[in-house]
C-alpha cells in the first residue's frame, strides 16, 4: 500500500490502493445522508438498550429503566378485552338461554364465543363442522338423542352422557339382544328388516312382517311404538334417514345384538357457566335446534 | 459572488448557472445554493394564479359542508376510517369499491402522461406540490429577504441582529405555512370544524398531531429548503418523463437560431451579424434549478417558463421580438431549419391514444358509478359440513348471508330462491320469520347486516351432487333486486 494515497484522475477520488489486473479501487466516501442515519442509529440504540429490556445475562436479562415487557403488554391488553367483553359476559350470567336466543346482540355473542369454546373443546369428537362422524351425533341435523331444545341441550352439555363424572348425567341402556339371549339371530334378522322397512324400506317384506311383533315386544317400550324414538330416555327414531352408527342392515344387526353407547364427558364440571350457555347457543343455532 | 451591474449593457447580471451543463461532469456535487430573481410576466401570473387555485382547493375543501340527512356526516369529502367510508359530495363509496380510487389513480397517471405528451413538464412546473409550496415559500422569502441581490448578500454578511430578525422572521413564516398545510390534511380525514376545535384545546387523537407533525416537518423541508434537490435527485418523474415525450412535444426552449451569436449589448448598436440574445444571464438568474436554458433540454428543467418571462422583458427593453425563449418543439425548430413553418402539432398518435386511453377510463368510471347499486347481496355457502341430511330426508345447506345497504334509508326486503324447488329458507337468530319459502329482513341504513341463512330442499329435486341456485333480494315497495349465483349441494348418488 502507498504512503500518500493516491488520487484518480478521472474521478479525483482517493484510491485504496488496491489493484487487480491494472484496476484500482476508489475510496469513494460514504453519502453523509447515510453515515449520519447510521450515528443516529447508534445513539439510538443506545437509549433504547437503557430504556428497554436488551441485554441478555446468564439467568435473566437487562430489564430496561421503564420495565416494558411484551408479556405485561399482552396481559394488558387480555385484561382491557376481557373488561370489554365483560358487560355481555354479565349480561348471559343472568339471561336465561331463551332470553339470549331472542336478543339479537347477546345471540351474535354468544354463537361467537360458543364457535370458539366448540373448536377447543367439542371439535375433537363432532368434528370441527359439527358433522359429527359414526358414533358421535351430527350437531346440524334435527335429530336429537336427548332433545334439540336449546334446554335440553344446555342439560346434556352440562351433565354429559354415560359418564362417572356426574350423577346426572344423560344414561340410556340398551340391551345387547343376542349377547344376552333375549332373541336369537333369526329374530334379530327380522326386527332389522322391519327398522329398514320404516326409513329405507327393506328388501324382505315377509321377514319385516314378522319383525313387527318382535319390535313390539322388545323395543317399543323405549323407541315408541312407530319408532319415532323418546328423547327422555335418549332412544333415537328409528323411522327416518339419520342413523348414528349406519343405517345399512348389517350394522342394524349388530347394533340390535351387541348394544351401544356412546360416553360425553360433563362439561358442567369443566368450563364455567357462562360458557355452557354460550356451547348451547351456539349448537342450537346450528340448524337442527327445536 | 458580487452582482455587479453593468450599467451600460441593457440588464446584465453576474449570473452563473450553479447547475449548468459543463458543472455537471462530476458525480457528485456539493449543493450550491441558488438564489431565483423575480420575474414578471404571463407565466409567472399563470404560475400566480395555479397557487392560488391549487392551495385554494387544498384549504377549503373540507369546509365544504354538504347534507346527506341525519346520521351521516355533513361534509362534502370526507375520508372516514371508522365507518370506513369515503364521501365525495353526491357519491359515497365503500371499502369493497376501492377500485374507484384505483380508477381515480389510473385516470390521473394517463392525463399525466397526455399533458406530458403535449408540454413537457407542466406538471412540474406548475402543479407538482413540490413547485406550489416552494413557490410560496419562495414570495415568504422575497417578502422578508429580498430578492436575489440582497439574499446574496444577506447569505455573505457576517451574523448581526438584522441578519438573525430576518431569518427568524422567514423560518416562523415558513413553519406557519408548514403547520398550515399540515392541519389542513387531517380534516379530510374527520368533521373539520369539530376537528379544529378539538385541535386547539388539545382533544384531538395523538394520530392528527403526529400526521400534522410529520406534513410540517416535509413541508418545511422539502419546500424551503431542499427545493430544486428534490425535482433534481428525489423525484423519479424525470426520470421516467423522457418516455411520454417525443420531439413533437413542446417544451421550453431557446432559440439557438435567433439568439447566436450572443454578445453584450450596448444601446444603440447594430443589430447586424449578432444573434438576438444580450447575454445578460436574467434567464439563468431567474431559474428556480439553476440551469442555463441555452444549453437547451436538460433534465433540471421543470418547464416553469420563468425564464420565458425573464427574457421576454429584456426582449421588451431592446426592441427585439418575444419569444427567444418559449414553448416549440424540437421537431418544430428542424422544420423551421428548413424553412417550413415551425408550429406545435397537437393532434398524433401518441397524444391521440393517451386521450383515448383516458376517455375510455373514464368512460368505464362513469358507466359503473352511474349503474352503481345500493343494494347488495353477498353469499357464502358453508363448508364444513357440506349439507346436513335431515331426519325427514330433506338436504339442507348452510350460508353466511351479507346484506349491504348502501342507500340512506331503512329497507325491507324479501328473500327468495331460484331454481330450487321445494325450498325453504331460515334465518337464524330470527324467530318471527319462520320457516318460509320467503323470509323477509329490515335492513338499517348505510349498514351492511350478516345473516345465517339455512336453506333445505327435498332430496329429489338435487339431480346430481349439486345444483345451481340463485338468490334474489326484492325490496317491497320498489322492486329493487339483486342477485347471488351459488350452489346446493347434497350427497354422491
Amino acid at each position: 500500500m502507498a504512503e500518500k494515497p493516491e488520487i484518480d484522475e478521472v474521478t479525483g477520488t482517493e484510491t485504496t490502493g488496491h489493484v487487480w489486473d491494472g484496476i484500482r479501487e476508489l475510496n469513494t466516501p460514504l453519502p453523509r445522508w447515510w453515515l449520519w442515519i447510521l450515528y443516529a442509529t447508534i445513539i439510538w440504540s443506545i437509549g433504547y438498550m437503557i430504556v428497554y429490556p436488551a441485554v441478555p445475562l446468564i439467568s435473566s436479562y437487562t430489564k430496561g429503566v421503564i420495565g416494558y415487557s411484551s408479556r405485561s403488554e399482552v396481559a394488558l391488553e387480555m385484561k382491557a378485552a376481557k373488561a370489554d367483553q365483560k358487560v355481555y359476559l354479565d349480561k348471559l350470567e343472568t339471561a336465561s338461554l331463551e332470553e339470549i336466543r331472542t336478543n339479537p346482540e347477546l345471540l351474535e355473542f354468544a354463537r361467537a364465543g360458543g364457535r370458539a369454546a366448540y373448536n377447543v373443546n367439542c371439535s375433537q369428537c363432532h368434528g370441527s363442522g359439527a358433522q359429527g362422524s359414526k358414533g358421535y351425533p351430527n350437531l346440524n341435523d334435527d335429530e336429537w338423542l336427548w332433545g334439540g331444545t336449546v334446554d335440553a341441550i344446555h342439560y346434556t352439555i352440562s351433565h354429559g352422557v354415560r359418564n362417572d363424572q356426574d350423577e346426572d348425567a344423560r344414561i340410556s341402556d340398551m340391551p345387547a339382544f343376542l349377547k344376552d339371549g333375549t332373541l336369537d339371530k333369526a329374530a334379530i334378522n327380522d326386527v332389522a328388516e322391519y327398522v329398514l322397512s320404516l326409513s329405507s324400506g327393506g328388501s324382505d317384506k315377509e321377514a319385516a312382517g314378522r319383525g313387527k311383533a318382535v319390535f313390539a315386544e322388545n323395543c317399543a317400550d323405549c323407541h315408541g311404538e312407530n319408532a319415532e324414538g323418546v328423547a327422555d330416555v335418549g332412544a333415537p327414531a328409528l323411522n327416518n334417514a339419520i342413523w348414528l352408527y349406519g343405517g345399512d342392515k348389517a350394522t342394524i344387526v349388530q347394533t340390535v345384538s351387541y348394544s351401544r353407547g356412546g360416553v360425553m364427558p360433563a362439561w358442567g364440571k369443566i368450563l364455567d357457566a357462562v360458557e355452557i350457555k354460550k356451547l348451547a347457543i351456539y349448537i342450537h343455532s346450528l340448524g337442527g335446534g327445536k | 459572488m458580487g452582482e455587479a451591474y453593468r450599467a451600460e449593457k441593457v440588464d446584465a447580471i453576474d449570473a452563473e448557472a450553479v447547475n449548468k451543463k459543463e458543472n455537471r461532469e462530476q458525480r457528485y456535487k456539493k449543493r450550491v445554493k441558488i438564489h431565483p430573481k423575480g420575474v414578471h410576466g404571463t407565466y409567472r401570473a399563470l404560475k400566480w394564479w395555479m397557487i392560488v387555485v391549487l392551495l385554494g382547493i387544498y384549504y377549503v375543501t373540507p369546509w365544504i359542508r354538504w347534507d346527506r340527512g341525519p346520521g351521516a356526516p355533513d361534509q362534502a369529502v370526507l375520508i372516514d376510517f371508522v365507518t370506513q367510508r369515503f364521501y365525495f359530495f353526491f357519491i359515497e363509496i365503500w371499502p369493497q369499491e376501492v377500485y374507484y380510487i384505483a380508477g381515480l389513480m389510473i385516470m390521473a397517471g394517463i392525463g399525466l402522461f397526455f399533458i406530458t405528451a403535449l408540454f413537457g413538464r407542466a406538471w412540474c412546473g406548475f402543479a407538482c406540490p413540490q413547485t406550489v409550496w416552494t413557490d410560496l415559500f419562495m414570495v415568504v422569502e422575497r417578502w422578508v429577504e429580498g430578492d436575489r441581490a440582497a439574499r446574496i448578500r444577506l447569505d455573505n454578511a457576517p451574523i448581526s441582529a438584522s441578519k438573525i430578525l430576518k431569518r427568524c422572521t422567514k423560518f416562523a413564516l415558513w413553519l406557519l405555512i408548514s403547520v398550515g398545510t399540515g392541519g389542513a390534511w387531517v380534516f379530510y380525514y374527520a368533521d373539520a370544524p369539530t376537528l379544529a376545535i378539538q385541535l386547539f384545546t388539545l382533544e384531538a387523537s395523538p394520530i392528527a398531531y403526529i400526521t400534522i407533525g410529520i406534513l410540517t416537518f416535509t413541508t418545511f423541508s422539502l419546500g424551503g429548503l431542499m427545493r430544486e434537490q428534490v425535482c433534481i435527485y428525489m423525484c423519479p418523474w424525470p426520470r421516467i418523463q423522457g418516455a411520454m415525450m417525443d420531439e413533437e412535444s413542446a417544451i421550453v426552449t431557446y432559440r439557438v437560431d435567433r439568439g447566436e451569436p450572443r454578445s453584450a449589448y450596448r444601446k444603440g448598436e447594430t443589430w447586424e451579424d449578432r444573434g438576438d440574445c444580450v447575454d445578460c444571464n436574467q434567464c439563468v438568474a431567474a431559474c428556480p434549478t439553476g440551469i442555463d436554458i441555452r444549453d437547451g433540454q436538460q433534465l433540471e428543467c421543470i418547464t416553469c417558463a420563468l425564464c420565458i418571462d425573464a427574457c421576454d422583458s429584456v426582449m421588451a427593453k431592446i426592441g427585439r421580438p418575444e419569444g427567444l425563449i418559449g414553448y416549440a418543439s424540437l421537431a418544430g425548430e428542424a422544420r423551421r431549419d428548413q424553412g417550413e413553418i415551425s408550429s406545435i402539432r397537437m393532434f398524433r398518435s401518441r397524444t391521440v391514444i393517451y386521450l383515448a386511453l383516458w376517455s375510455f377510463v373514464g368512460a368505464i368510471m362513469l358507466w359503473t358509478l352511474i349503474n352503481r347499486a345500493d343494494l347488495e347481496i353477498n353469499v357464502l355457502r358453508d363448508r364444513n359440513p357440506l349439507f346436513t341430511v335431515l331426519s325427514d330426508g330433506r338436504i339442507r345447506n348452510g350460508f353466511t348471508f351479507k346484506i349491504l345497504n348502501k342507500s340512506p334509508e331503512q329497507r325491507t326486503l324479501v328473500l327468495s330462491v331460484e331454481g330450487l324447488a321445494g325450498a325453504r329458507l331460515k334465518v337464524v337468530g330470527s324467530e318471527d320469520i319462520a320457516e318460509s319459502v320467503t323470509p323477509y329482513f329490515t335492513v338499517k341504513p348505510d349498514r351492511l347486516h350478516s345473516f345465517r341463512l339455512l336453506v333445505s330442499a327435498p332430496k329429489e329435486v338435487l339431480p346430481g351432487e349439486t345444483l345451481d341456485i340463485r338468490f334474489v333480494l326484492t325490496e317491497i315497495n320498489t322492486r329493487t333486486k339483486a342477485t347471488y349465483d351459488s350452489l346446493f349441494k347434497g350427497p354422491e348418488k
